[in-house]
């Protein structure tokens, strides 16, 4: 068959899975008096819609900062503005001012999953198929589908965008950005990064990544000549592409700082998405987990809380930004914003669990170099949102996608069989353990075995999740022991991402070597 | 060993096709359910609470029991089950009564019955010849035909989403076709005359196997050019495949007609009553029929040809009801359509007898069966299409005629299933399906016969295109217009003619291409 139509079909199977699931509930379906994530996106339609750019950000009498608050960046105001456009031509009780608050119905869902089926056929899908075709090693045409179809039905982010309620446009645009950058379209992926920055300020993960990359590409060419032209080029392109994003925002200064206050609300308090708020701690990050054994908020201050996160963050990102700006690579970028984005999940503060979303896109991109890791690392994120899937009621959809996606990662990449040092892209490692550790000889087996392993307590940890009600002392049990197994499995992927990131180098070296 | 891994690797891809379409019945579960579901549940209400010899006279709900006793039986197994789900389904007053456990438990009943279908699936695979084997494995026939049967389109939204046992009826209808390929020719007989007990619309297919059976089994020999040597009679043949349909039939009937309740049943069976067209009108010759006659009418009526008062009011105004008053060409009876039928089928059930092909004879024939029944048959579904479609897709693989024959029929045949899902959270499902089904069978099919020449000729390439803008029309465009509220028939008239054009012209290429066919000398010799 031809390339183009096994793409099609894998595209129109994604899709097709895609609305099926989003036949399903929603966030805060039927739950006075806050609802969820998608009254939120409503509510943010009715107040673009209705209030003057001025008031967006602003507490105002018509504007309820305390009644899910616009909290994203400009562009997510401005997609919520079309999308409350397009709603006033179909019926305007959806973004009547106040009387809206809490609309729910049939219609009204149809709408808005649809909005969310446009953005992700428009914005994020393209972004996959063509980074599929980009690929070196898909050169032969059903390669190509097959990475599209693994990556399309990541049930993660199927399952939170069309199931739970989510824009995929971030993402979509930090994927444009990425594919640019490989075809070296550097200021085109400047742009197409600002947009999904602009877009949601989660991206920040993925910031530093990208800025040492580009960095490290403008030392690479010196940064007398042609590689100071590009830096003072990207610098534009941002300063520019910022600019035009905070155009209607730039009448005066204090606009400016209260979009930034709300977007960075620091006074917030530090852990407040996970342990120590009333609702149960859901969270695979470190001190959601830690807290589970020590009582971090009862002996530490807030403020020492901020500097001590923003100091483990920092250390853990720092060898792999470094690696990354001395010797910038296409291979080494993609990785970097896998372990950076991993980083941030799991030591900064104000985390959603959500937020796994932004390690598995680039974890996506790099599962045809590492499909058996890859394929365990996606499973393990899906799990890790699975209190929030099972409170958003979306067990069904969950219980299909993820074997689903396991039978079709472990059929097309037969994972099982690609358990060697060398398959894990561990080679140089090995080599360089050789020396000291001597079970490496039965390191496949002893993967092959942990996989296993791991894929069992989850699949038991799921089934006892949905099916069991927790002993009455110990309510959170299961979201606590889910997030804590996440965290474990987190762990262990950060060191694994940071070995293969530090010892690429070596590698090339020895290579070198023997050429 | 290298044969041994091929089988490995073999097994594997259709356990990967197994899985994932039944991953997908399963994400379908909250999809819209027709009356169907209401249907299926009073049934399991009535054979779990009733004697036997009340389920044929049950009648509280207007949904009353009118499939054969083989098929009673089964929801009297499965109300065995449904019990530890939700009892209060079982209730046979519990009218429209839609619990999320009875959705599941009966969502479920339907994924679980399809294993049936997909054994049977795995044994067609196996009767089709791998000459073409090719290097690619998406390119190998018996992978296509997996997938077209598998992945077919109607048979998704007829079961799982629109809601029907229709699976594994196809199952065992696709099983006992693999069993008489493979020359095992009582296992075939008995599993039809199990599933002629089981759904009795599958009577229209029963020439093909009564004559073939003769043919190939009773007559156990053939002369030199073919035509029947009569002396081979088996006796024996004859008797056991006698004795198989009436055991099966006793088995079935038996308790009924001990009680004296024959007459009730095929009354409830053979509903006579029910109009010429269903509801949606199906898309086979009465659709161009009754749509001619509403041209006539219109044309009289401006040439004054016609007196307005004496038109029967509802013919203009309802469009759909199901009984359709004729005004200008003749009103139809069911026996007309009965008469019809069999003249239709009478000539591909000669070719059978009389060029005899072995298994690609019996399918032509099973699938003209079919479609003529379907063509002209009182009362016929639109879901009536699959019986056609599904054996179509055995013959599709083998022969380049025969691929492009399929592409129109199933085509056009999917498309008429369209009016089935009304439903708007629906409409994404069904077109990204079909799309997902039409762009596979297109490209697998080009891409098996890419030597020969273009499946398609250019008539009817446009024919199909023009689909997509009749479906824009009808779904985007005519509720947007003040049309909707004074002609709401209009988009299912129009869907049904289109279909129907398309699907006359189908059964006709296949009639024209198995009656013109040459015996050829290889099979001269068997």
């Amino acid at each position: 068959m031809e390339k183009w139509s096994l793409m099609a079909i894998t595209v129109l199977l994604a899709l097709t899975v895609r609305w099926t699931v989003s036949l399903g509930s929603y966030s805060g379906a039927g739950k006075p008096p806050m609802y969820g994530d998608y009254e939120a996106q409503r509510h943010w339609q009715e107040v673009t819609y209705n209030l003057p750019i001025r008031q967006w950000y602003f507490n105002t009498s018509d504007n309820n900062l305390l009644y899910w608050g616009l909290d994203y960046p400009p562009l997510t105001a401005y997609h919520s503005l079309l999308c409350a456009y397009i709603a006033k031509l179909i019926n305007p009780d959806w973004i009547a001012l106040h009387t809206s608050r809490g609309y729910e119905s049939q219609p009204h869902k149809l709408f808005m999953r649809t909005t969310v089926f446009v953005a992700d056929l428009l914005i994020y899908i393209p972004a996959v198929i063509f980074y599929c075709f980009s690929l070196k090693e898909t050169s032969t045409k059903k390669k190509a589908s097959i990475c599209a179809l693994c990556i399309l039905l990541y049930p993660g982010l199927i399952l939170i965008d069309h199931g739970h309620f989510q824009y995929p446009l971030s993402l979509g645009f930090a994927l444009w950005g990425v594919l640019a950058l490989s075809y070296d379209w550097d200021l085109l992926g400047s742009v197409a990064f600002c947009l999904a920055l602009n877009y949601k300020q989660m991206e920040l993960y993925h910031s530093l990544p990208f800025f040492c990359y580009l960095l490290g590409k403008c030392f690479k060419k010196g940064l007398k000549g042609k590689g100071l032209v590009l830096l003072i080029k990207i610098t534009g392109t941002v300063v520019v592409s910022f600019a035009v994003c905070w155009l209607p925002f730039c009448t005066d200064m204090e606009q400016i700082m209260q979009v930034l206050r709300r977007l960075f609300p620091i006074d917030r308090g530090l852990f407040e998405a996970c342990m120590f708020s009333s609702p149960p701690p859901r969270l695979a990050n470190i001190w959601c987990s830690l807290s589970v054994l020590i009582k971090i908020k009862n002996i530490v201050s807030p403020q020492t809380q901020l500097k001590l996160s923003f100091a483990v963050t920092f250390l853990s990102l720092l060898p792999t930004c470094i690696k990354l700006t001395v010797q910038p690579s296409l291979r080494g970028f993609k990785f970097a914003l896998v372990s950076c984005a991993l980083s941030f999940f799991l030591f900064s503060f104000q985390v959603h669990e959500k937020s796994i979303l932004l390690v598995s896109v680039p974890v996506c991109l790099i599962i045809n170099e590492i499909p058996f890791m890859a394929t365990w690392f996606l499973l393990v994120s899906t799990f890790s949102m699975l209190p929030l899937l099972l409170k958003d009621g979306l067990l069904l959809a969950y219980a299909v996608t993820t074997p689903a996606f396991l039978s079709l990662c472990g059929a097309s990449f037969s994972i099982l069989d690609k358990t060697s040092a060398e398959d894990l892209q561990l080679k140089p490692f090995s080599l360089s353990m050789k020396g000291y550790v001597s079970w490496f000889k039965s390191f496949p087996k002893i993967v092959r075995s942990l996989f296993l392993l791991s894929v069992t307590l989850m699949g038991v940890l799921s089934l006892v999740c949905a099916a069991a009600h927790p002993p009455q002392r110990l309510p959170d049990l299961f979201p606590v022991s889910v997030s804590v197994i996440s965290c474990l499995h987190f762990l262990l992927f950060l060191v694994y991402f940071n070995v293969v990131i530090l010892w690429d180098s070596k590698n090339s070296r020895s290579q070198k070597k023997i050429s | 060993s290298a044969a041994r891994a091929m089988a490995a690797g073999g097994r594997s891809w259709f356990r990967a096709l197994a899985l994932g379409v039944s991953f997908l019945k399963c994400l379908l579960i909250p999809a819209y359910y027709s009356t169907d579901f209401e249907v299926h549940r009073n049934w399991l209400a009535i054979t779990h609470n009733l004697p036997l010899s009340q389920w044929y006279y049950e009648a509280t709900s207007e949904w009353t029991l009118d499939y054969p006793p083989f098929f009673a039986w089964f929801e009297y197994a499965l109300s065995h089950v449904a019990k530890y789900f939700d009892p209060k389904m079982l209730v046979i007053e519990n009218l429209n009564y839609t619990s999320r456990a009875t959705v599941f438990f009966q969502r479920f009943s339907v994924i679980f019955t399809d294993i049936l279908f997909i054994y049977a699936v795995r044994e067609c695979c196996r009767c089709v010849n791998g000459k073409r084997a090719a290097k690619d494995i998406l390119e190998k026939p018996t992978f296509i035909l997996a997938v077209l049967l598998l992945w077919n389109f109607g048979l998704l939204i007829v079961d799982h989403i629109h809601f029907q046992y229709n699976g594994f009826l196809f199952g065992l209808m696709l099983l006992s076709v693999a069993r008489l390929c493979q020359k095992r020719y009582l296992e075939g007989a008995f599993l039809f005359a199990i599933l002629l007990h089981f759904k009795h619309i599958y009577i229209y297919v029963a020439p093909a196997y009564g004559i073939y059976l003769l043919r190939s089994y009773c007559f156990t020999a053939n002369n030199a050019d073919g035509s029947v040597k009569w002396r081979s009679f088996s006796l024996l043949h004859v008797t056991l495949l006698g004795l198989i349909v009436c055991l099966v039939s006793a088995l079935s009937l038996g308790p009924f007609i001990v009680l004296g309740q024959l007459p009730q049943i095929i009354s409830r069976l053979f509903p006579f009553k029910r109009g010429l067209c269903h509801a949606y009108w199906a898309p086979n010759f009465w659709a161009l029929y009754n749509a001619m006659d509403k041209v006539l009418t219109i044309f009289g009526l401006k040439c004054n040809f016609l007196d307005p008062t004496k038109i029967p009011k509802a013919s203009m105004t309802g469009g759909l009801v199901q009984e359709f008053q004729h005004t200008v060409l003749p009103s139809v009876t069911p026996l007309a359509t009965l008469i019809c039928t069999f003249i239709s089928i009478l000539p591909s059930v000669f070719c059978l007898w009389f060029k005899p092909q072995g298994p690609r004879g019996f399918l032509q024939c099973l699938v003209l069966c079919a479609l003529s029944s379907f063509m002209f048959g009182w009362h016929v579904h639109e879901k009536a299409i699959l019986l056609a479609i599904l054996p179509l897709s055995l013959l599709s693989v083998q022969r380049a005629k025969d691929a492009s024959i399929y592409l129109i029929l199933t085509t056009t045949g999917h498309f008429s299933l369209f009016p089935l899902l009304f439903t708007p959270p629906e409409l994404p499902i069904k077109i990204l399906l079909m799309l997902l089904f039409t762009v596979y069978s297109f490209s697998s099919l080009k891409s098996l016969f890419r030597r020969e020449r273009p499946l398609l000729n250019w008539l009817e390439t446009i024919y199909l295109i023009q689909l997509a803008p009749l479906e824009i029309f009808c779904e985007l465009i005519f509720p947007l217009t003040p049309w909707k509220r004074h002609f709401p028939f209009v988009p299912l008239l129009l869907t049904s003619v289109y279909c129907a054009l398309g699907i006359a012209y189908a059964w006709l290429k296949l009639y024209v291409s198995v009656l013109t066919e040459r015996i050829s000398v290889r099979q001269k010799a068997e």
